[in-house]
C-alpha cells in the first residue's frame, strides 16, 4: 500500500489536512481510531468566538471546510462585539454535535483521492530522517511520502475524575499508547498538558424560569463566503445564562482536595484562559459569583452543556455542585465533568510550514502542537495539509504572516514562543488586528487559496468580481464631489450632519461618524452587494487607523526581512545573555523579527545579534 | 567586542588622582603584566589592590588597582581601574603601557556602548552616561547622575503600567464579550486616565526641553544697533575683554562667542554685529548673520541706548524679537535719558558700563526667566536627549489622538490602537519592547474561561 499523504487522526485538524491534500490531487489516507468520531466536538458545542471565529473565516477564504461545515451545523449564530469596532467582531455558532460531524464525514467520503481507515498508528516509518510511512498497532505498515500527525488529545491520554485516573481518550475511546514514546525516541520533546470539560445535563430537568435567555441574532449570518445558511432565524435554539451561588463556592472549597487538580493527581499543565471552576474559586476568591452558560448540544438529543463549570471533582461532589445552581436544583446529570491529560510535542521543534525540524515530510497540527480549540486545530490542519502537498509538488510552503491572518499569528507564536499551557488564540495576540478582520478574510487570503488550488474557479470569479466592485465604488466616492448648494445643505441638515462650507468628495463625507452609505445613496447609486458596501464603508471610515496599523506592520516586516543564516553558530556570537543564546540556538529563528519575539531574548540581545550579523556581512 | 579597551576616565590635568580604565576579556591580564603587587589574576573580584605600575624595569607610579570581574561590572565584562597620582605625564605613561600590552584605545563612549550591548544598562541609562561624560556644567552633571539612577526609566515605566492596565482591560472585554461580571472599560474611564497621563507627559516634555537647554547651554544673543554697548555688556558678563570695544560704530563684525556659568548653568553668549542699514559688504554679512541668529536663540538680550531716542532700527529689532524670550537692557543710563520705550515692554533692566548692579540685575533676570533657582533644587526627572524628547512628544500625540477618537465616538478598540502606539513609543524611550506583557497581565488580573 502506498499513499502520497497519510493523516493520523480524524479531528478538526485531521479533516482539514486530509481534505487539503486530497483536493490538491494527492492520494490521501485518513487514519482514525473510530470513524464515528470524525470531526467530533468532545467539548463546547460551539464554533467560533473572538479571534477563533475569524480563523474560521480565514479557513473558508483559503478553501478549507470548517466554515461551510459550521454553517451546515449551526443551530444558533451570533455576531460578537457588535458594540465595538469591525476589527474585533467575530461570529460564534452553536453547532449541532450530530449534524456537524455527520456533514464533515459526508464531505470527506465524497472527496476524490481520499480514503478513510479505522486503525491506531503506533509508529512512524523513518528513513534517513525522512518519514516514509506509518506502522499500525497490528503491525501492518502503510507507506507514504508525507505524514501529518493530528492526534488531538489521544497521545497517552488519561481521564481524571477525583483521585481516579483511567487511561483513555474522550468517549471511552482507546488512547494511543506508544506513539508519543516513539516520538520521544525520534528526538521530540514531549509536554504533558491538561484540559477539562463540564457536565451535561438533561434539558428536561432544568427550571428555565431561574435563568435568563441568550438568543441568537435576529438576522441570518454565515461563516462561509458562500453565504449559504441552513437555518431559519426563528428556529434558532437559545442558550441560557445562570450564575454560581455562595453554596456552590462553599461546596467546592470544602472538597477542594478531592479534585484531581488540587489533590495532586494531575501531571499536565492546564490552560490559563480556560480554568476549571475550582481554579476560578481559588484564584479569584473575592468574586461572589461566576457566570455559566447553558448550551444545547444538539437538536436531536437532550444534553445541555454547562459552559464555565469544568471540573475534576469526584461524581458525588459534582452532584452537589450542580444542584447548588439556580434552576438546576433537580438537574439530571447525563455526563459527568472530567479532566483529561495528554502528551504534546514542543511546537518550537516545528518550522513555520508546520513540518518538523527533525524529520523531513513529517507535519503536525492541532492539540499535538499544544493548542486548544477546534478552530486553532482546523487552521493548522489546513496549513499542514497544504504545505505537505506543496512539498510533494516541489513548491515553496505557504507561510502566512502575522499581519495577514490569525492563522499566521497562531503558527508564528507556536514555532517561536512555544507553549507552556494549552494555547488559545485571542484577539490580543494579534498586533495588527484592525487588518485581520472578520469581514476582510477573503480580501486577505482568497488569492492564496486560489494559488494553492483549493479555491475553485467559480468562487474565485465571485471574489474578483467583488474586489472589482469595491475598487469601482471607492473610486466613484473619491471622484464625486458635493458642494454647498442649498438643496445639498438642506439634506445634510435633515440627516443631522454639519452643512458644507466647501465642496468635498463623497469619500471624505462618508468619513463623518454619523454618515452612512444610506446617506451616500442620496447622491450616487450604491452597490447592492452587502459585502461590497461593508468593505467600502469600513475602509473609508477607519482609513486613518488602518494606515496606522499598516505602518506598524511595515516596521515588523522590515525586521522579518532581516534574515538570519541557518548556519549561524550562536556560541560564536559574543556577549549574548546566556538565556538568549540558549533560546536562539534551540529555536533557530529565520529572521530578526522572529528572534525578537522569542521570550527571554531582550532588545539588547537583538542589538548584539544585529551588530554581529552586520559585521559578518550577513544581510547586507 | 572581543578586544580589550582602555581610556583615561578622569579629566586630564586636573584633580589629585586620575583613573585609567580597561574593559574586556584581557583587562586583568594586561594590567597584571605591568603590575607589581598581588597577582591580579588570582585576587577576588571587587577588590582594591595596592602595588606599582612598571613599564619594563622602569617604575611609573604607585597605584591602587580595582578589579571587577564580569558580569558584575559596569560593562558586564572584566573591568580594571588603575588609580594613579594624576598628572598628565604619569597618566599618559600608564595608558601607553597598557596599549603596548595589547589594549586598544577606546572610542568616545565605548564603555557605555559595551554596557548597553551587554544588556547591563538600558537605553536611557546609557544615554545618561554619555551625558555625564559630555556634561559641561555642574548642573548638567547632576542631572546626568540622577538619570543614571533611572528616575526617567521609572517614570516611563509607570506610564506604561497605567497604559498596560487600560489595554488589558479593553482586551479582556474584546476577548470575553459575554462575561457580564467583568468591568467594562468605558470611554469615560479611558478619557480620565488619558487626560491624567497627558498632563504628566506634557510636564515631562516641558521640563525636558528646559533641561535640554541647560545641558547644552542657554544660547544667548545680544542684539542692538551699532555702538550701543553690546560688547561692553558681553565683556561685563564674561568679565574679560573678548570682544573688541571701541567708540567707532561697526567694530564688531564677527559674531563672538563666550561662555559664562550662572549658578552652575552654562550661558553661550553670542555678540552680534550691530544691525543697521549699511553698504559695507563685510558688515552687511554680519548684519544678516545677526538676524538669522535670532531664530536659533534661547534668549535675546536687546540693548538700547538710554541717551538716544528710539530709532527705526531699534523698532525693527524689537519687532523681530517680540516672540522670543527676551531681556531689554537700557544701557548708558548714566547719561541723559532721552529714550522713550513703549510701556508694555517686559523684562527691562537698566545699566551702564561702570555699573556692577546693572549687570547683577541682568543676571538675576536671566535666572528668573529660566527658572534656574528652581532647577537647582528640584529632582531631575527629564528626558536626556532629543531622541527621547521627540518620542515623548509622539507619545503625547498618541494620547491626543485617543482623545480625539473618544470625541468622534470611535469604538473602544480603535481608541486602543492609539493607546497601544503610545505604549510602544514610550517603550522605545527606555529600550523595552512590547512582548506578551499585556496578555500575561490579562491572565493575572481577570477571571475568564470555559
Amino acid at each position: 500500500m502506498k499513499y502520497e499523504i497519510i493523516v493520523v487522526g480524524g479531528g478538526h485538524a485531521g479533516c482539514e489536512a486530509a481534505l487539503a491534500g486530497a483536493r490538491k490531487n494527492h492520494k490521501t489516507l485518513l487514519i482514525t481510531g473510530n470513524i464515528k468520531n470524525i470531526a467530533d466536538m468532545p467539548c463546547n458545542p460551539s464554533i467560533g468566538g473572538p479571534a477563533k471565529g475569524i480563523v474560521v473565516r480565514e479557513i473558508d477564504a483559503l478553501g478549507g471546510e470548517m466554515g461551510r461545515n459550521a454553517d451546515k451545523g449551526a443551530i444558533q449564530i451570533k455576531m460578537l462585539n457588535t458594540k465595538k469596532g469591525p476589527a474585533v467582531q467575530a461570529l460564534r455558532a452553536q453547532a449541532d454535535k450530530i449534524t456537524y460531524p455527520q456533514e464533515m464525514l459526508k464531505t470527506l467520503q465524497a472527496t476524490e483521492n481520499l480514503e478513510i481507515k479505522e486503525a491506531m498508528v503506533e509508529k512512524l516509518l523513518v528513513e534517513n530522517n525522512k518519514v516514509v510511512g506509518v506502522e499500525l498497532a497490528n503491525g501492518e505498515t502503510i507507506n507514504a511520502d508525507a505524514v501529518i500527525l493530528t492526534t488531538g488529545t489521544y497521545l497517552r491520554s488519561a481521564i481524571l475524575v477525583g483521585d481516579n485516573k483511567t487511561p483513555g481518550g474522550p468517549h471511552g475511546e482507546k488512547e494511543s499508547k506508544h506513539l508519543s514514546t516513539h516520538l520521544k525516541e525520534l528526538g521530540f520533546t514531549i509536554l504533558r498538558l491538561k484540559t477539562g470539560t463540564p457536565q451535561r445535563i438533561d434539558k428536561n430537568s432544568i427550571d428555565y424560569s431561574k435563568t435568563s435567555l441568550e438568543p441568537g441574532d435576529p438576522e441570518i449570518r454565515t461563516f462561509s463566503f458562500d453565504n449559504k445558511a441552513y437555518y431559519e432565524i426563528e428556529d434558532q435554539v437559545p442558550c441560557h445564562l445562570i450564575y454560581t451561588t455562595e453554596e456552590t463556592h462553599n461546596i467546592i472549597r470544602e472538597h477542594l482536595n478531592e479534585s484531581s487538580m488540587y489533590g495532586g493527581y494531575v501531571e499536565g499543565i492546564g490552560p490559563r484562559y480556560c480554568p476549571s471552576i475550582e481554579d476560578k474559586i481559588v484564584r479569584f476568591g473575592e468574586k461572589e459569583r461566576h457566570q455559566l452558560f447553558l448550551e444545547p448540544e444538539s437538536r436531536y438529543y437532550d444534553d445541555i452543556y454547562i459552559q464555565g463549570f469544568s471540573t475534576s471533582m469526584p461524581h458525588y461532589v459534582q452532584d452537589q455542585m450542580v444542584r447548588s445552581l439556580p434552576g438546576l436544583e433537580n438537574a439530571k446529570i447525563l455526563k459527568y465533568a472530567y479532566a483529561i491529560e495528554y502528551d504534546a510535542i514542543d511546537s518550537r521543534q516545528l518550522k513555520q510550514s508546520l513540518e518538523t525540524k527533525l524529520i523531513e515530510n513529517l507535519y503536525t497540527a492541532g492539540q499535538i502542537n499544544g493548542t486548544s480549540g477546534y478552530e486553532e486545530a482546523a487552521g493548522q490542519g489546513l496549513i499542514a495539509g497544504i504545505n505537505a502537498a506543496l512539498k510533494l509538488e516541489g513548491k515553496a510552503p505557504l507561510i502566512l504572516k502575522r499581519n495577514e491572518s490569525y492563522i499566521g499569528v497562531l503558527i508564528d507564536d507556536l514555532v517561536t514562543k512555544g507553549v507552556k499551557d494549552p494555547y488559545r488564540l485571542l484577539t490580543s495576540r494579534a498586533e495588527y488586528r484592525l487588518l485581520l478582520r472578520n469581514d476582510n478574510a477573503d480580501i486577505r487570503l482568497r488569492d492564496y487559496g486560489y494559488q494553492v488550488g483549493l479555491v475553485d474557479e467559480e468562487r474565485y470569479q465571485k471574489f474578483t468580481n467583488k474586489k472589482q466592485q469595491i475598487k469601482e465604488f471607492t473610486e466613484l466616492l473619491q471622484t464625486t464631489r458635493i458642494t454647498p448648494k442649498k438643496e445639498t445643505n438642506e439634506y445634510l441638515e435633515s440627516i443631522e450632519t454639519t452643512p458644507l462650507k466647501d465642496g468635498i468628495s463623497l469619500y471624505e463625507f462618508l468619513k463623518r461618524p454619523e454618515v452612512t452609505l444610506e446617506h451616500i445613496a442620496h447622491f450616487v447609486e450604491i452597490p447592492e452587494d452587502k459585502e461590497v458596501k461593508e468593505q467600502v464603508e469600513i475602509n473609508t471610515k477607519y482609513e486613518g487607523y488602518i494606515k496606522k496599523s499598516l505602518k506598524e506592520a511595515e516596521k515588523m516586516l522590515a525586521l522579518e526581512e532581516k534574515q538570519i543564516p541557518s548556519t549561524i553558530d550562536y556560541s560564536k556570537v559574543p556577549n549574548l545573555a546566556s538565556e538568549a543564546r540558549q533560546k536562539l540556538a534551540e529555536i533557530m529563528p529565520t529572521t530578526i523579527g522572529q528572534a525578537s519575539r522569542i521570550s527571554g531574548v531582550n532588545p539588547a540581545d537583538i542589538s548584539i545579534l544585529m551588530v554581529y550579523l552586520r559585521r559578518n556581512g550577513a544581510h547586507e | 567586542m572581543n578586544d580589550t579597551i582602555v581610556a583615561i576616565s578622569t579629566t586630564m590635568g586636573v584633580g589629585a588622582i586620575s583613573i585609567i580604565r580597561l574593559s574586556g576579556k584581557d583587562a586583568i591580564s594586561i594590567v597584571n603584566q605591568c603590575f607589581k603587587g598581588k597577582n591580579l589574576e588570582e585576587v577576588p573580584t571587587h577588590t582594591i589592590n595596592y602595588g606599582h605600575i612598571y613599564d619594563g624595569e622602569e617604575l611609573i607610579d604607585e597605584v591602587l588597582v580595582s578589579v571587577m570581574k564580569g558580569p558584575r561590572s559596569f560593562t558586564a565584562e572584566d573591568v580594571v581601574e588603575v588609580n594613579s597620582h594624576g598628572g598628565i605625564i604619569t597618566t599618559n605613561r600608564i595608558l601607553e603601557t597598557m596599549l603596548n600590552h595589547g589594549a586598544r584605545l577606546a572610542e568616545p563612549g565605548e564603555f557605555t556602548k559595551r554596557a548597553f550591548l551587554n544588556g547591563r544598562i538600558d537605553l536611557v541609562k546609557s544615554e545618561a552616561v554619555m551625558d555625564l561624560i559630555e556634561s559641561k556644567s555642574d548642573e548638567a552633571r547632576k542631572m546626568a547622575l540622577s538619570q543614571l539612577g533611572g528616575t526617567t526609566s521609572t517614570l516611563i515605566t509607570n506610564f506604561r503600567n497605567t497604559l498596560k492596565q487600560l489595554l488589558s482591560s479593553i482586551e479582556v472585554n474584546i476577548d470575553y464579550p459575554e462575561y457580564y461580571d467583568i468591568e467594562v472599560m468605558t470611554v469615560e474611564k479611558i478619557k480620565e486616565q488619558v487626560s491624567i497621563m497627558k498632563k504628566e507627559l506634557q510636564e515631562l516634555v516641558k521640563s525636558s526641553e528646559n533641561t535640554a537647554t541647560i545641558k547644552n547651554g542657554i544660547k544667548t544673543v545680544i542684539l542692538g544697533k551699532p555702538n550701543v554697548g553690546k560688547s561692553s555688556i558681553l565683556n561685563k558678563l564674561l568679565e574679560k575683554d573678548k570682544a573688541i570695544v571701541t567708540d567707532i560704530a561697526g567694530t564688531t563684525r564677527d559674531i563672538v562667542e563666550g561662555e559664562i556659568y550662572l549658578d552652575g548653568v552654562l550661558l553661550n553668549i553670542i555678540d552680534t554685529a550691530g544691525i543697521r542699514e549699511t553698504d559695507d559688504v563685510v558688515e552687511r554679512i554680519g548684519v544678516e548673520k545677526s538676524l538669522s541668529m535670532i531664530n536659533d536663540a534661547d534668549l535675546i538680550i536687546v540693548v538700547l541706548n538710554s541717551n538716544e531716542e528710539l530709532s527705526d532700527e531699534d523698532k525693527e529689532i524689537l519687532e523681530k524679537t517680540k516672540d522670543k524670550t527676551r531681556i531689554i537692557v537700557l544701557n548708558k543710563n548714566d547719561l541723559d535719558k532721552k529714550l522713550v520705550i513703549p510701556t508694555d515692554l517686559k523684562n527691562v533692566v537698566e545699566t551702564n558700563t561702570n555699573d556692577i548692579d546693572g549687570i547683577t540685575s541682568l543676571k538675576k533676570k536671566i535666572k528668573e526667566l529660566f527658572n534656574l533657582e528652581q532647577i537647582a533644587t528640584k529632582d531631575y526627572t527629564y528626558l536626556a536627549n532629543s531622541r527621547q524628547i521627540s518620542l515623548a512628544k509622539q507619545a503625547y500625540k498618541n494620547l491626543l489622538d485617543a482623545e480625539q477618537a473618544i470625541k468622534d465616538d470611535q469604538p473602544v478598540d480603535m481608541i486602543e490602537i492609539d493607546l497601544k502606539e503610545c505604549f510602544d513609543t514610550l517603550g522605545e524611550i527606555i529600550g523595552a519592547t512590547y512582548s506578551e506583557e499585556i496578555i500575561d497581565n490579562l491572565f493575572e488580573n481577570f477571571c475568564v474561561g470555559k
